[in-house]
């Protein structure tokens, strides 16, 4: 397999937006070429975890090798790098474009352009791909093929006129993409077979039974079993095990060339000790210097994870810990709450990568769990010239100490029928953002928002997608970093501070914040015996309250000698119920009210 | 009607009197009613066909003997025929009940003996054949004094035929009580004062006054999930129980516990056994009894369906379904649920006697601080009028 000359290979990617059919195409271009039996075809053969498959998004970049005879006779190796669709996993994608050469980029030819069909073929001219655009669902009755054209040559600035029709549901004009990805998308560059090993290392997974797995795209020099490799961003040695190529099983090679893209094991014992865009190459005869562009992840959104029965902790540690096994980007430390008890702070690289976190381990590990509201990271300049980063606000020092705050800002594209325009605008302006372009396609308007990022992962989507009846498309990159003038606003229940709820917030926002944060309160706190206070308030001063008025009737009209056994047995699961609430003095706060209230919707 | 003439008939007979102590009753319960009630989840039962009442009979003097040989001879001092519809029973069948009653325990003279009762004529024909059993005090299912609501209630009287009934029990029974529903759909405060007067004016010794509650299983958990009707909220319920409670006070009838009401020294004997945590056994289909039995106390919960009951009565000699034998924490459970229902409260010495240990002091102290809950000195403590009003969440605090 390794004999297939560098000519003969394509390595490219497949970039569009959510929902525009990349899963499905990539199916057919599977099916299409014999890569797995009929009966191995499970529909979307590249999206293996089940949230990914019961959600339509593809988490994790997989790679499948396809062998594929042109209508030229001529006998090629193409290797499809399916890449993640979310922002969230923007590095992940970097990584898989830099890998390849050429991408198809696939619009649905009844919605036309959307945001992450720009934020994606942007990255994918930055890698200097070469392009091969493809309207999907021409079946469809509402498929406009010559004005989908029209829009991105407007919108993008590329040439669509070789634009290929095709459904991926039907398998119409499947012949004719592959035919475009031999013919129009280039082989790899010449790399240098005798030169020092020098391989990217483009992705990892866990794998039951082989361990880690590592998704290499050799550049010069040869890879192979039995050699000592170093990864050159942490300095870590290993021998190599196996390679292969995935098709998409895995079948042993024995070794990787030039321009191959392939898989090797190493007796890695943890995903989080492989970095993607790390620079691999052996460790007898390493290579002078290292691939540009890499970068460790980073946590950019925090969130507190805390078991609903105190007893799941410790299975909530294995279960942290098993995950990051598999996810370097995921990272943890043990955290303990007045009002929750013991959990973990987990860092995410977004809030959907904190929402899959968060799925997986109530559906995995069977885990039930309270997740305080997401945070991003702040760093603070102190008065004595000391920086720190605040991952949560409970750990915010004394104002006074602070000389000032630095929030992160994204920008924000956002795609929109323009019937949506005007409230759009509104929510982005009252979420601080600054208009920085808007333009029009058509009755599709875009406009480019800087936003602060905390006033994003508040409950952004939920409305952006309300508001416009789920036809707004969002897509963010981090931009940087700017002061702001951030409270720390914490919330008051009868007096007492619940300290899973305090927040960092802008000043202009902390009075809607609260508000919103006292009314969910006041609706989900059972009543009492008097009444309670709930207030919101920055360092002493309230700015927003809400009274929880007293229970008014609460007594069995009814009990004689019959009623006495069922009585007991209420009054003994109400006392189990009190278990499981938080006391706060004399009020008790059911978890299920800290859920709820932590919840970003609503 | 003049003044001390009403007070001269009200004045309580005197059938024993308390002595505060809690006593032991024997509680006998009659399976079957003429129609099921919409909102009753009690263990009754309409049949097409009349049930054989000498046979029940017979098995109800079975099943006592079983019990008087779990108890022991006892020093009854009450009886309560409750049902269901005791006033469906034969004459005879209620003298065969008591006299089997006194066979086994020995009834002492003058005690209690309560029957309940509804107010259809037919019924009320029976009444002076009652108490020539021995039955010395009636509770009358009346339920309400208007006859749209009384069909609400799905009741088979109407106001007029309830009239006649408390006239005619007030001429042949020592002892009159009778029930009546409120918190009723669409009842206001100025509606409920009239009706609660009117019934007042009626002169029974004794009122069991309860708000109409939705039990799961009953005709009105459907209608009332469907949004069929709806029940006054919390806070009109609370007035109209504040409302109740001044005016029974003020005619001289006051709450001794949650619902009932009495001229003092009419309270009713046998339910104080069973708020004061005292001992009774159960006799009939789904009745339970408490007693002392082997250093702790037993709870007894039989077969609810009545020919099943009987069935098994005439095999082994008891329609027992379920025995419980309770913890202490189980038994100071149950005192304090029951016990602070009483305006006399609950003695706190007994509680500890039982449960082994103090009553929350911390959350007592809190709840006194807070105007539930007050103490009476010698040991005593009780729910205020503040208290009473939410005393299921009283009780859950000092519980926890
Ligand atoms: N009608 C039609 N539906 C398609 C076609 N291609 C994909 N879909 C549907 O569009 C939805 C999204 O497809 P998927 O491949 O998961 O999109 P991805 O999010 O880009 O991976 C699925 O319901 C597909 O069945 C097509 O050519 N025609
Ligand atoms: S008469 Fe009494 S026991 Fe019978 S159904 Fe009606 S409320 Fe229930
Ligand atoms: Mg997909």
């Amino acid at each position: 397999m390794t004999e297939t000359p560098l000519s003969h290979i394509r390595n490219f990617s497949i970039v569009a937006h959510i929902d525009h059919g990349k899963s499905t195409l990539a199916d057919r271009l599977i099916q299409s070429t014999g890569s797995l039996e009929e009966r191995e075809m499970k529909d979307q053969v590249l999206d293996s975890m089940d949230i990914e498959r019961e959600r339509g998004i593809t988490i994790k970049a997989n790679t499948v090798r396809l062998e594929y005879t042109a209508k030229d006779g001529e006998h090629y190796v193409l290797n499809l790098i399916d890449t993640p669709g979310h922002v969230d996993f923007a590095y992940e994608v970097s990584r898989s474009l830099a890998a390849c050469e050429g991408s198809l980029l696939v619009v649905d030819a009844s919605q036309g352009v959307e945001a992450q069909t720009l934020a994606n073929v942007y990255q994918a001219i930055d890698n200097d791909h070469e392009l091969v655009t493809v309207l999907n669902k021409i079946d469809l009755p509402a498929a406009e093929p010559d004005r989908i054209k029209e829009q991105i040559e407007e919108v993008i600035g590329i040439d669509a006129s070789d634009a290929i029709p095709i459904s991926a549901k039907s398998g119409m004009g499947i012949p004719d993409v592959l035919e475009a990805i031999v013919h129009r998308l280039p082989a790899p560059k010449q790399g240098d077979p005798n030169a020092p090993l020098k391989a990217m290392l483009v992705d990892s997974w866990y794998d039951a039974y082989l361990g880690v797995i590592v998704l290499v795209r050799i550049i010069d020099g040869r890879l192979k079993k039995g050699q000592t490799i170093r990864m050159m961003g942490t300095g870590a040695k290993y021998p190599v095990e196996r390679v292969g190529v995935l098709t998409p099983k895995m079948v042993l090679t024995g070794e990787l060339g030039p321009g191959e893209i392939g898989v090797i094991t190493a007796s890695i014992k943890e995903v989080a000790d492989t970095r993607v865009g790390d620079t691999i190459t052996e460790d007898k005869k390493p290579t002078a210097e290292m691939l540009p562009g890499f970068k460790p992840a980073q946590p950019v959104v925090f969130c507190g994870l805390f078991p609903v029965d105190a007893a799941d902790f410790e299975d909530l540690r294995a279960a942290v810990g098993r995950l990051r096994l598999n996810d370097a980007s995921f990272s943890y430390e043990m955290e303990t709450s007045a009002a929750l008890g013991f959990g973990f702070r987990c860092g995410f690289l977004g809030l959907l990568h904190l929402e899959i976190i968060q799925e997986r381990l109530s559906r995995e590990f069977d885990l039930e769990l309270i997740a305080t509201a997401p945070s991003v990271v702040y760093q603070l300049s102190m008065t004595d010239g000391s920086e720190i980063e605040l991952h949560n606000p409970a750990d915010m020092p004394d104002v006074v100490k602070i000389d000032h705050i630095k929030e992160p800002w994204i920008r924000a594209s956002i795609m929109t029928p323009d019937d949506y325009l005007g409230p759009i605008l509104t929510l982005c302006q009252e979420r601080r953002g600054i208009q920085q372009d808007l333009s029009y396609v058509g009755s599709r308007a875009m406009v480019v928002y800087d936003l602060p990022l905390n006033e994003v992962v508040f409950d952004f989507y939920d409305r952006l997608k309300s508001i416009s009846k789920g036809y707004a498309s969002f897509d963010y990159q981090l931009s940087d970093y700017r002061q702001g003038d951030l409270v720390k606003m914490s919330v008051l229940v009868n007096e007492e501070p619940v300290d899973a709820l305090s927040m960092l917030v802008h000043r202009s926002q902390a009075e809607r914040r609260g508000r919103g944060m006292c009314e969910k309160l006041k609706e989900l706190i059972p009543r009492h015996l008097f009444k309670i206070p709930i207030q919101a308030a920055i360092g002493g001063k309230v700015i927003a309250r809400e009274t929880l008025s007293a229970m008014r009737k609460d007594v069995t009209a009814k009990c004689y000698g019959g009623d006495a056994t069922r009585k007991r047995k209420l009054l003994e699961k109400q006392k189990e119920g009190k278990k499981k609430m938080r006391q706060f003095g004399r009020v008790e706060i059911p978890q299920e009210a800290f859920i709820q209230a932590l919840k970003m919707d609503s | 009607m003049s003044a001390s003439a009403d007070l001269a008939l009200r004045t309580p007979s005197p059938i024993n009197g308390d002595d505060g102590a809690p006593g032991f009753g024997i509680y006998l319960h009659w399976p079957f009613c003429a129609a099921k009630c919409p909102y009753c989840d009690f263990n009754s039962h309409v049949r097409h066909a009349p049930p054989d009442q000498a046979r029940f009979a017979a098995a109800f003097a079975r099943e006592l003997a079983t019990m008087r040989e779990a108890t022991g001879p006892r020093e009854v001092t009450s009886v309560f025929i409750g049902g269901g519809t005791p006033s469906l029973m034969a004459v005879e069948t209620v003298a065969a009940v008591l006299e089997a009653a006194d066979r086994q325990y020995g009834l002492p003279d003058g005690i209690e003996i309560t029957m309940e009762a509804n107010p259809q004529s037919a019924e009320a024909d029976r009444f002076a054949g009652y108490r020539a059993t021995g039955v010395n005090r009636l509770s009358l299912g009346v339920q309400s004094l208007i006859d749209t609501d009384l069909r609400f209630l799905g009741r088979l009287h109407d106001v007029t035929e309830a009239r006649a009934a408390i006239e005619l029990a007030r001429t042949i029974f020592p002892r009159l009580s009778f029930d009546l529903i409120y918190a009723r759909p669409g009842q206001t405060l100025e509606g409920w004062t009239t009706e609660l007067n009117a019934a007042i004016d009626l002169a029974a010794d004794h009122l069991s006054l309860y708000q109409l509650t939705i039990e799961d299983g009953t005709a009105f958990k459907r209608l009332h999930d469907a949004r069929k009707f709806r029940l006054p909220e919390d806070g009109l319920a609370a007035d109209l129980y504040a409302l109740t409670q001044e005016i029974t006070t003020t005619r001289g009838l006051p709450a001794y516990e949650v619902s009932n009401h009495a001229m003092p020294g009419a309270e009713s004997r046998h339910n104080l056994t069973y708020w004061r945590y005292g001992e009774y056994v159960g006799v009939g289909p789904g009745a339970h009894g408490r007693f002392r039995f082997e250093n702790g106390r037993r709870v007894t919960m039989a077969e609810r369906h009545p020919e099943r009951w009987l069935e098994q009565v005439e095999r082994v000699g008891h329609g027992t379904a379920e025995i419980e034998q309770l913890t202490e924490y189980e038994q100071a459970d149950e005192m304090l649920l029951m016990g602070l229902r009483l305006t006399e409260g609950l003695d706190l010495a007994c509680y500890e006697a039982i449960a082994g240990r103090d009553l929350a002091p911390e959350r007592l102290t809190l709840l006194i601080d807070e105007g539930f809950v007050e103490p009476l000195g010698n040991s005593r403590i009780r729910a205020t009028r503040a208290g009473m009003v939410v005393l299921d969440a009283v009780v859950a605090d000092l519980a926890a």
